[in-house]
């Protein structure tokens, strides 16, 4: 992804997005810029290029988090948790593929607890599962992981807080200018409308791009079932008139 | 000559999916060692740059502070400069001594401070052909950032070609334009390091760019 030249993307709709202050959500109020953002007019090679990772050497199980941390830690157990097979399609605005882009993903256990050093919460740690994934997408903007179901798991920001169920995305997207970082929740999960940090959105319908919805085609009969969780990236303008 | 684009209308396009922060455990995902995991067979990570590389090796390290004027220790940062010769280095890979992209954080551990080692950027050519300054374009993440907040950090050591530079001047005012400069130290064993500290909110709130 290489480095676009002659290329534009579509202007990002940052009312579609969260706004940076959201009181709502208590840690945004101290780390929330009070200027406004400076825009570019003439998006420049240092925005419309990025990296491109078809070079990076992954391990066979990275997108397998079923299997992929009991393998450095001596394990030969499973996780405990509801198997899930996690997988959609990386397209732009425009519906075109977005072909060869890394997909990562990290999140709790199915206890709703996370294997980070500052993870305090009490339900426990599985020894079998790290919680971290990433692949790449294909040809056609696919990609898939393996996994367990997360749990919800409580925070500090109002006195009794829940996140709902929720995997963590990050995508790369043709070039810095579509990076993206957002959740995957779980289709008819009660938490999501009073998720504090879901509701840094202002429209329903922007919280509906980011759930996974159950497809019992995917899923594995006697196995585990199959969530689908399609990403929308920033539609990109293949050619445009030079000012002139 | 091109035909002309149809302009597309917002309701036949698809909407983007929508961001959410990356939350206080980004580092499981993105920056493993951070967290306390193992590592993978190769990892994306703060050495952009190694001693075989064209150009000046430099460290640049920074701390991220937020409106009320504490260290943000649990930041994840993203960076994307151009080589010593002022092109960018699409294909990431960490055999070669150069690559463009590279990721950092700031913990409790690094007393808040976060650190990439990598070359002095060179001249890159904007859109109409016009040099920008060097500059290394940084993408912070974080629990309470709802969406990553881009900026560019530019050398308070290049004053001619800032002034010539024309995404450093899209800053109207010039004490907002000093915020995206990082100021020259001297490193361990004589190495040339800068110094770039993010502020978040309030007081020289560093500029924040849409693109
Ligand atoms: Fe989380």
């Amino acid at each position: 992804m290489p480095l676009n030249k002659g290329k534009r993307f579509v202007e990002r709709d940052r009312t579609w997005h969260p706004v940076a202050y959201t009181p709502g959500y208590k840690t945004a109020v101290a780390r929330s810029p009070s200027q406004a953002l400076v825009s570019l007019q003439a998006p420049t090679v240092s925005e419309l290029s990025g990296p491109d990772f078809q070079h990076l050497r992954m391990g066979p199980h990275d997108n397998d988090l079923l299997l992929n941390y009991r393998e450095g830690n001596g394990q030969d157990g499973l996780p405990v948790g509801e198997r899930i097979i996690m997988f959609g399609r990386v397209t732009d605005q425009f519906g075109k593929p977005v072909p060869h882009t890394l997909v990562e993903m990290w999140q709790a256990n199915a206890g709703g607890r996370y294997r980070h050093k500052k993870d305090q919460y009490l339900a426990p740690l599985d020894p079998n599962f790290g919680g971290v994934g990433r692949c790449l997408t294909d040809e056609e903007g696919w990609y898939r992981f393996r996994t367990v179901k997360p749990g919800p798991y409580p925070w500090p920001n109002g006195i009794n807080t829940w996140r709902p169920a929720h995997i963590h995305v990050s995508v790369m997207g043709p070039s810095i200018s579509t990076r993206l970082v957002t959740q995957m929740y779980f289709e008819g999960d009660p938490l999501i409308p009073i998720c504090p940090i879901v509701r840094t959105l202002n429209d329903p319908e922007a919280v509906q791009t980011m759930v996974g919805r159950l497809d019992m085609a995917h899923s594995r009969p006697m196995d585990c079932l199959a969530y689908r969780f399609d990403i929308v990236t920033r539609g990109e303008l293949q050619t445009y008139f030079e000012n002139v | 000559m091109k035909q002309p684009n149809s302009t597309p209308t917002t309701d036949l396009m698809l909407r983007e999916t929508a961001s959410q922060t990356a939350g206080p455990y980004v580092h499981i995902g993105l920056a493993l060692s951070i967290a306390g995991l193992p590592p993978r067979k190769e990892e994306i990570w703060n050495r952009m740059a190694t001693s075989e590389a064209d150009g000046q090796l430099i460290e640049v390290v920074g701390t991220v502070i937020d409106g009320n004027g504490d260290l943000v220790r649990d930041t994840f940062i993203e960076a994307w400069q151009a080589d010593a010769n002022g092109e960018y280095q699409c294909d990431y890979d960490l055999e070669r001594p150069f690559n463009s992209f590279g990721r950092t954080a700031t913990t409790v551990e690094s007393g808040g401070e976060w650190s990439l080692t990598t070359v002095k950027p060179g001249i890159v050519k904007a859109a109409n052909g016009k040099p920008m300054a060097p500059h290394i374009n940084l993408a912070v993440f974080a629990r309470g950032i709802n969406m990553q907040l881009n900026t560019r950090m530019y050398f308070e050591d290049e004053a001619e070609v800032n002034v010539a530079c024309p995404i450093f001047n899209a800053v109207e005012s010039e004490a907002r334009r000093r915020t995206l400069l990082a100021r020259r130290e001297e490193g361990e064993g004589g190495k040339v390091r800068y110094r770039f500290d993010i502020r978040l909110r309030g007081e020289g709130e560093t500029v924040f760019f849409d693109f």
